[in-house]
């Protein structure tokens, strides 16, 4: 574990991606391969099962140091992550456990801790403690949370293992990708030579991202090369049929088996084997325009849902692109080739399987013109394909670019604050805006990013003197602020009070120069939403 | 609050018996000051009392001309009807605690102090006292601060991480009382020559007057332009990062001194490339040490995270209340 935990500290203290990919390659080096297994899984953003509740650590604490509930409070306010908090009010402990392997701690010590009645666990979270230095408290506190958050992105630790095992990187993530259990036969297995028995039929391919554009689009050149289609707002997914065996798997390679059974029947309904790449819609066929998100949500939580959903919310699967047709791999051939193979494969089969349609225009001009159709048809926008792309992993800038409509705007006024977590811990940074709904200000949105450090410092310290109440960590202040907040979409809700849910509300800037009368009004809201 | 030794006023902290403010933010007749930070040490007053071992640096921040009385730890003086003396606080060199005695009552207010040792000043010298007057800049029970030796082991790690590096080294430090117990505390683990930015270098001039043991120190001013820094160990003031006086130090890898770098949220805010523990506030356990060690029956806590510590110490079964003392910015001796 002190390995680890040193591996931790090098990471957490520096922002150089370059730095983080060195410390992580040179860790593998060192560490025994069982250890560096699960050292890749956690950092890779792998799941891990939440082992004690917040309530159990925070009675553990108070049992270990004899503080009042209150004062943990206080402190976890201050610090905004119980783990470090936990770390920081602890006694030192005497190291007896710190050289136990992080595989000990994750196939033997933390699985049995998930086992023990309540008063037991909180027993031995506060044995452990006592046997450990602060900096692994820490780390095994954030593994028994199951939230490992240090700036690693997954691409990061593939990166790191191809460089350490001198592998190409797109190979190790497509071999991490789907469901990857963490051993030290699988990290070996991981990063052996490619060869021809290389079977990584269970697999999805590694998603290629698209990036926003950030130019004119006359920039990228003859329009004859590219493809336009429209940015659906749903979830990126792979339907894949191989050896005749169905399967569907999220952007976030998590298996959705069971979820969606129409999708899986039109898979099933495909004459030939392939991996199509696509969006997974809530879908209206009398308009045959998607659904709102919520819509789909109700889907999402549902492993088998019952008729009566699947006649209330169907989905289907919008068709982008086609990896591997026959048992081969597509994903050097042209985008175009690929296009047409795809619009074969699926033609006929489901209605539940459609092919994403090419949004046609003769210059970039007109096809400006067809993008302000977007939100009539409860798209995002635009995705730009050069028609000559290969099928990349990852997020690679030059092929496929996103060309997003602008968002929505509202001036909304300031209402409760509270303190953010990791980087802005300590500071009131997670804000909750209103506007009027008559003579009240009524809350329509949080919102968290958008606004610089200075900004945020300054308005720390006036939520701080400009506090009217309490609720916990949340405080009420003066309604005093305006801010301008764009969101991607408003939808009729009957879960908030307002009756409305904003879709990625974020912050655009502060209004200094606007009052809290010049706020937008509900009902426009509300208008929006239904319109 | 009507005590005869205690009120606070717009200027400051006042007593009455005596005729005197503590530490005033405003020009008043009669001052004490407990120590030479800017929050705490202004200019103006017409007569000044202070702790001999900080002259200099009083000099400094009150002007060479202002009418200054400096007497020794434990020494007693009058101050109309109260009898007064200054003990070591541990803060800085020179910093001081007033006791003040009248009418049967012994009252201590410590202004800014800590507990864990510091080559660069008297330690901390307990007073008892009826009533006790605290701060409680870090009042909160995660502020625990790590032995110097292992801060001092992280920065010689760090300084030698990019030596190898070929990079400079810049550490941001309050230049009043964090800079120079660095620099004492480097004194017996290495020889190397430290680099000074332009507003540390009569502070830590006037410790060497005073007899403070440092590394030797180099003002960068004095370094021929174009001047490669890689490999060096350069302080500055918090208010140097950003500015253009960073540019003569390309790729330099970032670090600073604070106690409020416990935090991890902290360390990542700053973006600062390495954050090291150092104080001159006492931490939570010191605080709480100090009110026991005071054998006071009311404790007075100002400013900082005063309401948790208030609760704990009535949790403890202290008569502790809150003394809402104006200051000015602390950007000085902020942590």
């Amino acid at each position: 574990m002190h390995r680890f935990a040193a591996l931790y500290a090098e990471l957490d203290r520096t922002a150089s991606t370059l730095a983080k990919r060195e410390a992580i390659a040179s860790y593998l080096r060192d560490a025994p391969a069982g250890d560096a297994a699960w050292a890749v899984y956690v950092l890779g953003g792998g799941k891990l099962r939440r082992l004690a509740t917040s309530t159990e650590l925070r009675q553990a604490l108070a049992a270990s140091t004899g503080y009042a509930d209150w004062l943990i409070d206080e402190s976890y306010e201050q610090v905004g992550d119980l783990a470090e908090t936990i770390a920081l009010m602890l006694p030192e402990g005497d190291g007896s456990l710190a050289d136990e392997p992080l595989q000990t701690w994750m196939e033997q010590r933390l699985p049995a801790l998930a086992k023990l009645e309540s008063a037991d666990r909180i027993a031995q979270l506060q044995a452990w403690w006592r046997a450990l230095r602060p900096a692994q408290v820490f780390l095994l506190n954030k593994l028994i949370t199951g939230s490992l958050r240090v700036g690693v992105s997954h691409r990061l630790v593939v990166q790191a293992i191809a460089q350490w095992s001198n592998q190409p990187t797109d190979l190790i993530a497509h071999r991490m990708s789907g469901t990857w259990k963490p051993s030290a036969e699988a990290l070996t297995a991981l990063t052996r030579a490619a060869g021809d028995d290389e079977h990584l039929a269970d697999r999805p391919y590694p998603f290629f991202l698209a990036s926003p554009i950030e130019h004119e689009v006359e920039t990228l050149g003859d329009m004859s090369e590219w493809m336009a289609e429209w940015k659906w707002d749903g979830i990126r997914a792979q339907l894949m049929r191989r050896d005749g065996k169905i399967g569907l798997w999220s952007r976030g390679e998590e298996r959705l088996d069971g979820r969606f059974p129409e999708i899986e029947l039109a898979g099933a309904a495909l004459k030939t084997d392939g991996v199509i790449d696509g969006e997974i819609l809530a879908w209206d066929a009398a308009s045959t325009l998607p659904r709102p998100f919520t819509a789909l949500q109700k889907r999402i939580g549902k492993l088998k849902p019952g008729a009566k959903l699947l006649t209330s919310a169907p989905v289907c699967f919008m068709a982008y692109d086609l990896l591997e047709h026959e048992g081969s791999d597509l994903r050097e051939q042209p985008l175009r080739e690929r296009r047409d193979m795809l619009a074969a494969l699926i033609d006929g089969v489901d209605p539940a399987l459609m092919l994403s349609p090419p949004v046609v225009a003769d210059s970039w001009a007109a096809l400006t013109v067809e993008r302000q159709q977007s939100r009539e048809r409860q798209t995002e926008g635009l995705m730009l394909k050069r028609l000559d792309s290969p099928y990349r992993v990852g997020r690679k800038r030059g092929d496929w670019w996103k060309w997003k409509v602008d968002p929505y705007t509202l001036d909304a006024v300031l209402l409760y604050a509270q303190p953010g977590h990791g980087r802005r811990s300590g500071l009131f940074t997670d804000y909750t805006f209103g506007v009027w709904d008559g003579d009240t200000l009524v809350p329509v949105a949080k919102a968290y990013s958008g606004l610089d450090d200075k900004e945020i410092g300054q308005l720390d310290r006036w939520i701080r003197a400009h506090t009217t109440d309490r609720f916990g960590p949340v405080r009420a202040v003066e309604a005093t602020h305006v801010f301008e907040l764009a969101f991607e979409a408003v939808q009729l809700s009957t879960r908030h009070k307002s009756g409305v849910a904003t879709r990625f509300p974020r912050i655009l800037r502060w209004r200094t120069d606007k009052s809290i009368a010049d706020a937008d009004k509900l009902d426009d809201l509300r208008r929006l939403a239904s319109g | 609050m009507s005590d005869p030794l205690l009120q606070p006023r717009p200027e400051g902290l006042y007593c009455p018996a005596g005729d005197f403010f503590i530490d005033p933010m405003l020009p008043v007749t009669r001052a004490v000051v407990t120590h030479a930070h800017g929050d705490h040490a202004r200019s103006g007053s017409g007569w000044y009392q202070v702790a001999a071992a900080g002259i200099g640096l009083m000099r400094e921040r009150l002007g060479q001309d202002a009418l200054i009385d400096a007497h020794d730890y434990g020494e007693t003086f009058r101050m109309g009807d109260v009898e007064v003396s200054l003990h070591p606080a541990g803060h800085v060199l020179g910093s001081a605690q007033v006791r003040m005695a009248y009418g049967g009552r012994v009252v201590v207010v410590s202004g800014d102090y800590k507990r864990d040792p510091d080559p660069t000043c008297v330690p901390f010298e307990p007073v008892p006292c009826d009533v006790f007057v605290t701060e409680s800049t870090f009042g909160l029970p995660v502020y625990r601060w790590p032995p110097m030796t292992q801060v001092i082991d992280d920065l010689l790690a760090w300084w030698d991480d990019c030596a190898q590096k070929q990079i400079p080294a810049v550490l941001f430090c309050y230049a009043l009382g964090k800079a120079q117990r660095i620099l004492a505390e480097l004194a017996p683990r290495t020889e190397r020559t430290v680099h000074l930015h332009g507003a540390m270098l009569r502070l830590v001039e006037s410790y060497r007057e005073a007899g403070v043991r440092m590394v030797p120190t180099e003002p960068v001013s004095e370094s021929a332009r174009g001047r490669d820094f890689a490999g060096e160990l350069i302080l500055a003031p918090p208010s140097a990062a950003g500015s253009p006086w960073m540019k003569r130090f390309s790729k330099a890898s970032t670090g600073f001194a604070s106690g409020w770098m416990q935090i991890r949220g902290n360390r990542r805010r700053r973006g600062y490339d390495r954050g090291f523990v150092v104080s001159d506030h006492a931490d939570w356990p010191g605080l709480i040490r100090s009110v026991e060690d005071s054998r006071a029956s009311r404790i007075y806590v100002t400013h900082g995270d005063g309401d948790t510590l208030i609760r704990h110490l009535r949790d403890l079964g202290h008569d502790a209340q809150s003394l809402r003392v104006l200051r000015g910015s602390d950007n000085e001796s902020g942590g």
